[in-house]
């Protein structure tokens, strides 16, 4: 076919524009929804509990995601900063992602457990208070602002829509807890989304404040809950090889 | 024919190319200060103010939104719907459908602006927009589509001229890329969650983001330039075989590149193998594109002494070699292991955006303003100005973030005699500092080029409007006498 036949017809030059600019997503994307060896097979991924859902659309709202990755690389200097390097499993619940693109802060894929709850609230109401040399912006406003609670089981609906193992019915609710324990199923049972909520508050007072959930509150829940969930003391240094 | 003897300005629809002109120069003015402004939050955090509105996190899509969708997305619509009729000698058809892809877009990008600074964002990079905007945005795609097509479809010339091709490609792919990009199960009118998890959506993400630069910023400005450097040395372009085999390369190997944002990631090793592979291969039909549009000047180097536009669009396309030969570098996985996570990237980006789609729009602009008004520009020795802030601007830019990106990046994996780690992250930000600094400065002298295009123009727009007066007063005297 000579070029001119393409370039005098507006019609066949859209229809191989399309043809030519579907193949590279189609190869690349598609087969990652069908291959298995894509996601590793670990214990202990779990969607988030209400109250750490609730923080970590705080953390996308602040843009937190835009100078902090979650997603450690294979080297040994990213081993010695932060651990493990991250799995495609752990962030198989994650709506959207959240590896990040730039560290102007360092990561935060297994910031969870590495500071106490009262380090992390002073941390995030004034950065410098804790670490001089830091660019972070204060965000003073999470401690004064009440968390809302009253959506919270419509966001796990949607979720849920997307493939999130939230359980609307009994025999979701049981496939829960065949996968990932009772606790765990509990904590996943959308009718139960605001009780859980507040008693997990309640419970662990992350923001230090008694009787009262503020989006501080939820914020350092799911910061505390990040990188937290695969034990890899269970595995050998080569389990994860094959998949890669 | 009966039409070649009216104006340029009757035979053809100027009036939604003025618009989108005017537009894209207040949204070059708000975004790039925006970016100045939140570079200066990064070498200097108070000015954060503990407003949430005004912090880092809410402002920079705020920025990249301005610069990309409302300075180039307005660039591109003036230019392509310009371009269009020129080429097909053919009224840009359905002026209704158009005024509406006006209204629609700078009040997609204006509403945007607005939402981020509220915390509304569907927290995906460049593609922000919660989910209503997306529609409407679809919306306005598609009539942009039926326009341009069914221009081209009423050309009177049996060829579709080259930038057409490029034009023609940016739509397609850009509309395939926002609906797939943007899939999300909605909670509320501001809030919805992304259909896809983890690695899939992180691929889904990073083949929009790439190729929201490969086909806006790239195939879609190579379009801009297609017709504006020709035109403005008065020469054609420097190879027809050439054009053709670099548009059909770019636009098939741009589409496999996007992996290479994940490299040592999560994301299977066959992936980032194949997408490093084709980013490679990109280099090649990136600077055929560069080549033919320098060489087009073959013959006529003399004008880049004498023409201050024609500096404007070689640069440009200087800047597109550079970035697009850094690009291919920044996606062997061994360089990526440094660079990724670090300004290096920011700056990569930024001498493509100022450097290439910003230089080749000014250039275009001052192309176009005088035929668009029917007048000369106010002053050449601005342009020259312009030229230069815009510039060393550039340079200063590029070269801080290279410092802070490889500086970083050489610091963090850096260890001390006993095989411990010799810098704590929070040093490497310390070290950040003075690039930082360096960095908004270089931005600055690019916004004070852009404040000098907008006198520029707006002297040359109000000297226009006073020859009008006094033409109709000379024709109403004549008529008067008569």
């Amino acid at each position: 076919m000579r070029h001119e036949h393409i370039e005098t017809n507006s019609g066949l030059m859209i229809l191989l524009i399309l043809a030519v600019i579907s193949i590279g997503g189609l190869v690349e994307i598609v087969p990652l929804f069908y291959i298995n060896e894509t996601i590793e097979k670990v214990e202990g991924v779990r969607p988030n509990t209400p109250l750490e859902l609730r923080g970590r659309d705080i953390y996308i709202r602040e843009g937190c995601y835009l100078c902090h990755s979650q997603q450690i690389r294979p080297f040994r200097d990213e081993w010695l900063r932060y651990g493990h390097y991250s799995l495609a499993a752990e962030s198989q619940y994650d709506h959207p992602f959240q590896w990040g693109s730039k560290r102007t802060g360092p990561d935060l894929a297994r910031l969870g457990g590495k500071y106490s709850n009262q380090w992390h609230v002073q941390h995030l109401k004034a950065p410098r208070s804790v670490v001089p040399q830091s660019i972070m912006p204060n965000y003073p406003w999470l401690l004064a602002t009440n968390l809302d609670t009253s959506d919270v089981a419509d966001r796990m609906r949607a979720l849920r829509a997307t493939g999130v193992p939230y359980s609307l019915t009994q025999a979701e609710y049981d496939a829960n807890v065949k996968k990932f324990g009772q606790t765990v199923a509990n904590q996943l049972d959308i009718s139960q989304a605001q009780d859980n909520l507040l008693k997990e508050a309640r419970d662990q007072n992350f923001d230090g404040i008694p009787g009262q959930v503020t989006e501080m509150e939820a914020l350092v829940a799911y910061l505390q809950s990040l990188g937290t969930m695969v034990d890899f003391t269970q595995y050998n240094d080569d389990a994860f090889v094959k998949f890669r | 024919m009966a039409q070649s003897s009216a104006l340029p300005a009757e035979q053809y629809n100027y009036d939604i190319v003025r618009k989108f002109t005017i537009m894209a120069m207040v949204w070059a003015v708000l975004g790039m200060s925006v970016g100045v402004y939140i570079a200066s939050e990064l070498a200097w955090p108070f000015l954060n103010y503990d407003i949430p509105q005004l912090t880092f996190g809410r402002l920079r899509p705020v920025h990249t939104t301005l610069v990309i969708f409302g300075f180039g997305g307005s660039a591109l619509f003036a230019t392509s719907y310009y371009v269009v009729q020129r080429t097909c000698q053919a009224r840009l058809a359905f002026p209704w459908l158009a005024e509406f892809t006006f209204w629609g877009w700078t009040g997609g990008v204006a509403l945007g602006a607005l939402t981020y600074v509220s915390g509304i964002t569907q927290g995906r990079e460049y593609a922000e927009f919660e989910w209503p905007l997306d529609i409407a945005i679809t919306l306005v795609w598609v009539s942009y589509f039926a326009v341009y097509v069914e221009t081209l479809r009423r050309r009177s010339q049996p060829h579709i001229y080259v930038a057409n091709w490029f034009y023609l490609a940016f739509i397609l792919a850009v509309a395939l890329l926002h609906i797939f990009n943007n899939l999300a199960v909605p909670v509320s009118l501001t809030k919805s969650y992304s259909l896809f998890a983890g690695v899939q959506d992180a691929m889904t993400q990073w083949w929009y983001g790439h190729n929201a630069v490969g086909f806006f910023l790239t195939a879609a400005f190579l379009g801009m330039m297609y017709y504006f450097v020709p035109k403005q040395a008065g020469r054609p372009v420097y190879s027809y075989r050439l054009s053709i085999i670099h548009f059909w390369a770019l636009i098939f190997l741009y589409m496999w590149a996007g992996g290479h944002h994940l490299h040592w990631t999560s994301l299977p090793d066959w992936v980032s193998t194949l997408a490093a592979t084709f980013s490679i291969i990109l280099l090649m039909p990136s600077w055929g594109g560069m080549i033919n549009g320098i060489m087009t000047l073959s013959g006529a180097w003399d004008k880049l002494r004498s023409d201050p536009i024609m500096l404007f669009l070689i640069t440009s396309l200087s800047f597109y070699g550079m970035s697009t030969f850094e690009g291919p570098l920044m996606s062997l996985k061994s360089v990526n292991a440094l660079s990724h996570y670090t300004d290096w990237t920011v700056g990569h980006v930024h001498s493509g955006a100022l450097g290439w789609v910003a230089l080749v729009s000014f250039g275009s602009f001052y192309h176009l303003i005088p035929r668009l008004w029917d007048t000369k520009m106010y002053s050449e020795k601005l342009i020259y100005i312009h030229f230069w802030l815009a510039t060393i601007g550039i340079v200063l830019y590029i070269t801080s973030l290279w410092v802070a990106g490889i500086g970083q990046g050489l610091m963090l994996r850096s260890f001390d005699d006993y095989g411990n780690l010799a810098y704590t992250f929070i040093e490497t930000v310390e070290f950040m500092h003075t690039p930082y600094v360096w960095r908004a400065l270089g931005g600055a002298f690019f916004v004070a080029g852009v404040l000098v295009m907008v006198y520029n123009m707006a002297m040359t727009l109000r000297a226009a409007g006073r020859e009008r007066v006094d033409e109709e007063a000379r024709l109403a005297a004549k008529l008067a006498k008569a």
